[in-house]
C-alpha cells in the first residue's frame, strides 16, 4: 500500500504550485486557478488522513464535499468578478486593478 | 351707616377711571360722570352727618368697623372706616365744598362755548374769533375732560383720607392728593411758571411728608398698630407713649411723633417754613386754587394735627406748662399768622392775597391746637372751608369777568391784578355780594359771619389759658387780615374802573354764581352753631351745636366769657375794615399803593414775601443745581465712570492671560497636535496600502510564515 507521506508530498507540491501561481501570476484568472489548486491540495491532504486514519467515520467525505462546494462557490463569485471588472477596466491584470490605492 | 361710610369716598374714584378711560372725548358726558360722583358722596357724606349728629355719645363711641389687609407675620394690618365728630364735621364741610366746586368749573372752563382756533393743551384758552366782530368770547378748556378726571381723584383722596380709622391709609390718601395737586398746579403745563409752581408744591411737601413718614414708622414700631382708636382712644398707649423717653433731644416718644406728624402739617397746610409752595399754587385754574385752599390739601394738614390732637397733648392738662409740640404749634402757627397776613398786605394779584390769607387763617387753627383749642381749631377750620372756597371761586369768577372784559376790548391789562380792576361792584352783583360775605367772614365781621364766630372763639381760649404773646400775636393778625380784606374788596369791587377791561366786564354765568350763593350761606350761617352758651345776649338763642358736638371727647377748653378777647377782636375787625378802605377808596390806575408811602421799606418786604423764596433760591435750590451741574458731572466722570473703567480693563486683562496661558496652550495645543499625529501617520500608513492584491497576499504569506515560526519554535523549543 502506498504510504501517506506520498499522498502528503503530493499535496504539497500542488499547494506550492498553486501558492506560486497566486503570488506570481498577473493574469487574475491565473490567480484563481492557483487557489484553485490550493483547495485541491488541501483537499487531497483531507481525504489522505480521513483514508489512512478514520475511514469508518464518514465525516472526512463530508469535509472534502463542503471544501469543493466552496471552491466551485469561489471560482463563480471569482470569475463573475473578473468578468465584471474586464468589461470596466479593459483588463485582467491584477497590478493594474489598483484603485483601491492609499 | 357702615355701609355708607365704606362707599362715600368710591364715586369719585370710579369717576375718575371712567372718565380717563371712556368718556374723555365726550366734555358733557365728563362732567356729568364727575357731577354725579360728588353728588354721590354729597350724598352719602349729608346722610352720614344727620345720622352722626343724632348719636349720643359718638365721640367715645364712634362708628367704626376694618377688614383685614395685610399679614404682618401672625396678626393682620387692618383698615378700615371711622366715624367720628371730627370726621362727620369735616365730611360735612369737604362734601359741600367739593360738590359746589365741581359745579363751578363747568362754567368757569366755558363749557357750551366754542373752542377756540388757536387754543393748545396745556394752556388756557385764548379765546374766540366772533363772527363779524372785532371782539373775541371766551373758549372752551382743551383738557376739560382730564380736568374732571383729575379733580375727581383729589375729591376721593380728600374722602378717603377723612374716613378712614388708620395712619397709612391716611397717608395714602395724603400722597394722592399730593400728586392731584401736582398735576392740577401743571394743569396748564404749557406755561413755565405752571410747571415750576407744580414742582415746588410736590417737593416743598414732600419734605413735611418725609418727616411725617418718620413718624408714622416710629409709632408703629412702637405701638406695633397705626389705628387712631388703638393709640389715641388708649389712655394706656399715651401714657406710656408720653412718659417714656426716646434717644431724641430727651424728648418723650409722645413729643417727637407729635413733631414729626406736625411736620406733615407744615409741609401740607402751608406753615412757616414749608409755606412758599401754595401762593405759588394759584398758577393753576381757579377751582384748583379753592379745592387746595379749602376742601382738601390744606384743610387735610389741619385735619391730620386735629386727629392726633391726643398724642400731641399727651401728658398735658388745662392750665399746665404746653408738651413741646404744642409749644411749637403755637409758636409756628402765631408766627406764619401774622407773617403771611403782613405779606398779603403787599400783594397785587387778587388770588395771591386770598393765597395768603389762607396761609395766615391755617396758622390760627394750628395755633388754637398748640393752645389746646381743640373745638376751637375744628370749628374755624369748618367756618373757614366754606368763606375761602366763596373767595376763591368768587375771584375766580371776577379774573373771568376780567377776561372777557379784556377778549371783548382787546385791553392788555393783567386780568388778575386788582389795581386794573375796580368798579365791579355794578357790573357783577351776584360776585360781589357773595364775594362780600366771604370777605366780612374772613374778616371777622362782628356777630353776623361765621369767621367772626370761630376766630373769636380762637383769640379766647388763647386770652383765657394766659397764653398771652399767642394772643396778641393772633389779634393783630387779625386786624390785618381784616385791613387786607377790605383792600381787596375796595380795590376790586368798589370806586370806578380803572381799565378798560374793568369797564367791560359782566357777571359769570348762573353755573358759576349758583355755588357762590350757595357757600355765601354758609360762609354766613355755619358761624352760628357754634356760638358760645356764655356769650352776651345770643348765647343760647341756638344751642352751641359744634362745641358739644367735638366737646365730647375734650374737656371744654373755653373758660368763662370774658368780654376783653370779644372786644379785641372786633375792635381789630372793625377797625381793620374801615381803615382799608379808608386807605384805598380813592386808588387810582397809575398811582402806587398808599401803603407804600406809609409804611416804606417794609411795605417792600411784605411785597417781596420777606424775600423767603429769594432765601431758599440762593441757600438750597443754587446749591442743589450746582451739585448737579457741577459736582455730579465730576464725580461722574472721574469717580463712577474710572471705576467703571478699572473694572472693565482688568477683565480684558484676565481674558488676555487667560487666553495666552490656558487657551492657546491647552485647548488648543493638544487637539491640534492629535489631530497633526494623526495626519502625519495616515501619511505613512498610506505606502502600505499599494491597491495590489499580490503584494498584500505576499505580506500575509509572509505574516503567516513568521507566525508559524513562532509557534514553531516557541511550542517546541
Amino acid at each position: 500500500m502506498i504510504p501517506l507521506s506520498w499522498y502528503l508530498l503530493v499535496a504539497a507540491a500542488l499547494f506550492c504550485i498553486g501558492l506560486f501561481g497566486v503570488l506570481a501570476r498577473k493574469n487574475v484568472i491565473g490567480i484563481l486557478m492557483g487557489i484553485e489548486l490550493m483547495l485541491n491540495a488541501v483537499n487531497i491532504n483531507l481525504l489522505a488522513f480521513w483514508s489512512y486514519l478514520y475511514s469508518e467515520q464518514v465525516n472526512g467525505l463530508v469535509f472534502a464535499a463542503i471544501v469543493f462546494a466552496a471552491a466551485a462557490a469561489e471560482t463563480a463569485v471569482g470569475l463573475g468578478l473578473v468578468l465584471s471588472a474586464y468589461r470596466r477596466r479593459g483588463t485582467v491584470i491584477a497590478d493594474e486593478l489598483d484603485t483601491m490605492k492609499g | 351707616m357702615l355701609t355708607l361710610l365704606w362707599l362715600v369716598p368710591i364715586p369719585p374714584l370710579i369717576s375718575f377711571t371712567l372718565i380717563s378711560l371712556f368718556t374723555r372725548r365726550s366734555r358733557r358726558l365728563s362732567h356729568w360722570v364727575a357731577l354725579a360722583a360728588a353728588g354721590l358722596s354729597w350724598l352719602g357724606s349729608m346722610l352720614l352727618f344727620a345720622w352722626a349728629i343724632g348719636q349720643q355719645n359718638l365721640a367715645n363711641d364712634p362708628l367704626t368697623t376694618a377688614i383685614n389687609f395685610l399679614p404682618t407675620g401672625d396678626t393682620w394690618l387692618q383698615i378700615g372706616v371711622l366715624l367720628d365728630p371730627l370726621s362727620a364735621l369735616t365730611l360735612f364741610f369737604v362734601a359741600w365744598t367739593i360738590l359746589m366746586i365741581f359745579i363751578y368749573s363747568i362754567g368757569y372752563h366755558n363749557f357750551g362755548q366754542p373752542a377756540g382756533a388757536h387754543d393748545l393743551p396745556g394752556l388756557p384758552p385764548h379765546g374766540v374769533e366772533v363772527a363779524g366782530a372785532h371782539s373775541r368770547e371766551p373758549s372752551v378748556e382743551p383738557l376739560y375732560s382730564r380736568f374732571f378726571a383729575f379733580i375727581s381723584l383729589f375729591a376721593f383722596a380728600m374722602f378717603a383720607l377723612v374716613v378712614t380709622d388708620n395712619l397709612l391709609v391716611l397717608y395714602a390718601a395724603w400722597e394722592i392728593m399730593g400728586l392731584c395737586s401736582y398735576l392740577l398746579i401743571g394743569f396748564w403745563y404749557a406755561r413755565p411758571s405752571a410747571r415750576d409752581a407744580a414742582v415746588k408744591a410736590f417737593l416743598t411737601t414732600r419734605v413735611g411728608d418725609m418727616f411725617m413718614l418718620l413718624g408714622m414708622v416710629i409709632l408703629y414700631t412702637i405701638t406695633g398698630t397705626l389705628n387712631y382708636r388703638e393709640i389715641l382712644a388708649n389712655p394706656g398707649v399715651l401714657g406710656s407713649l408720653a412718659t417714656n423717653i426716646s434717644p431724641v433731644l430727651g424728648l418723650s416718644w409722645a413729643a417727637l411723633i407729635g413733631l414729626l406728624i406736625f411736620a406733615g402739617t407744615v409741609g401740607k397746610s402751608a406753615q412757616f417754613p414749608l409755606h412758599t409752595w401754595l401762593p405759588d399754587a394759584m398758577e393753576g385754574p381757579t377751582p384748583v386754587s379753592a379745592m387746595i385752599h379749602a376742601a382738601t390739601m390744606v384743610s387735610a394738614g389741619v385735619f391730620l394735627s386735629a386727629r392726633f390732637f391726643p398724642l400731641i397733648t399727651a401728658g398735658w392738662e388745662q392750665g399746665h406748662l404746653l408738651t413741646t409740640p404744642m409749644l411749637v404749634m403755637a409758636i409756628i402757627g402765631a408766627f406764619t399768622a401774622l407773617f403771611a397776613a403782613l405779606i398779603a398786605l403787599g400783594q397785587r394779584d387778587i388770588k395771591r392775597v386770598l393765597a395768603y390769607s389762607t396761609i395766615s387763617q391755617l396758622g390760627y387753627m394750628v395755633a388754637a391746637l398748640g393752645i389746646g383749642a381743640y373745638t376751637a381749631a375744628v370749628f374755624h377750620l369748618f367756618t373757614h372751608a366754606f368763606f375761602k372756597a366763596l373767595l376763591f371761586l368768587g375771584s375766580g369768577s371776577v379774573i373771568h369777568g376780567m377776561e372777557h372784559g379784556k377778549l371783548a376790548t382787546g385791553d392788555t391789562a393783567d386780568q388778575q391784578d386788582m389795581f386794573s380792576m375796580g368798579g365791579l361792584r355794578g357790573k357783577m352783583p351776584l360776585t360781589f355780594y357773595t364775594f362780600l360775605a366771604g370777605a366780612l367772614s374772613l374778616a371777622g365781621f362782628p356777630l353776623l359771619t361765621a369767621g367772626f364766630w370761630s376766630k373769636d372763639e380762637i383769640l379766647s381760649s388763647a386770652f383765657n389759658g394766659n397764653y398771652l404773646i399767642i394772643f396778641i400775636t393772633l389779634a393783630l393778625s387779625a386786624f390785618i387780615t381784616a385791613f387786607y380784606s377790605a383792600r381787596q374788596l375796595t380795590l376790586t369791587f368798589l370806586g370806578q374802573p380803572r381799565t378798560p377791561s374793568a369797564k367791560h366786564a359782566h357777571e359769570s354765568r348762573h353755573v358759576m354764581t349758583l355755588p357762590l350763593a350757595v357757600l355765601a350761606f354758609f360762609a354766613i350761617v355755619a358761624g352760628w352753631f357754634g356760638v358760645p352758651e356764655d356769650f352776651p345776649v345770643l348765647g343760647g338763642v341756638l344751642p352751641n351745636f359744634i362745641g358739644e358736638f367735638l366737646g365730647g371727647a375734650h374737656a371744654a377748653e373755653t373758660g368763662h366769657f370774658n368780654p376783653i378777647p370779644l372786644l379785641v377782636s372786633i375792635v381789630a375787625s372793625l377797625g381793620g375794615l374801615y381803615l382799608g378802605w379808608l386807605v384805598h377808596r380813592h386808588q387810582s390806575a397809575a398811582a402806587v399803593d398808599p401803603l407804600k408811602r406809609g409804611l416804606g421799606v417794609f411795605f417792600t418786604a411784605f411785597e417781596h414775601k420777606f424775600w423767603v423764596d429769594e432765601f431758599y433760591r440762593l441757600a438750597l435750590i443754587r446749591p442743589a443745581t450746582w451739585l448737579a451741574e457741577v459736582a455730579v458731572p465730576w464725580i461722574d466722570l472721574n469717580i463712577l465712570d474710572g471705576s467703571l473703567h478699572a473694572i472693565g480693563r482688568f477683565g480684558s486683562w484676565l481674558g488676555s492671560t487667560f487666553r495666552r496661558v490656558l487657551d492657546i496652550p491647552v485647548a488648543n495645543g493638544v487637539p491640534d497636535g492629535a489631530a497633526s499625529l494623526t495626519k502625519w501617520s495616515g501619511g505613512k500608513l498610506r505606502l502600505t496600502q499599494t491597491g495590489r492584491v499580490q503584494q498584500y497576499l505576499v505580506s500575509s504569506l509572509m505574516l503567516v510564515v513568521l507566525a508559524g515560526l513562532i509557534v514553531m519554535l516557541v511550542l517546541n523549543g
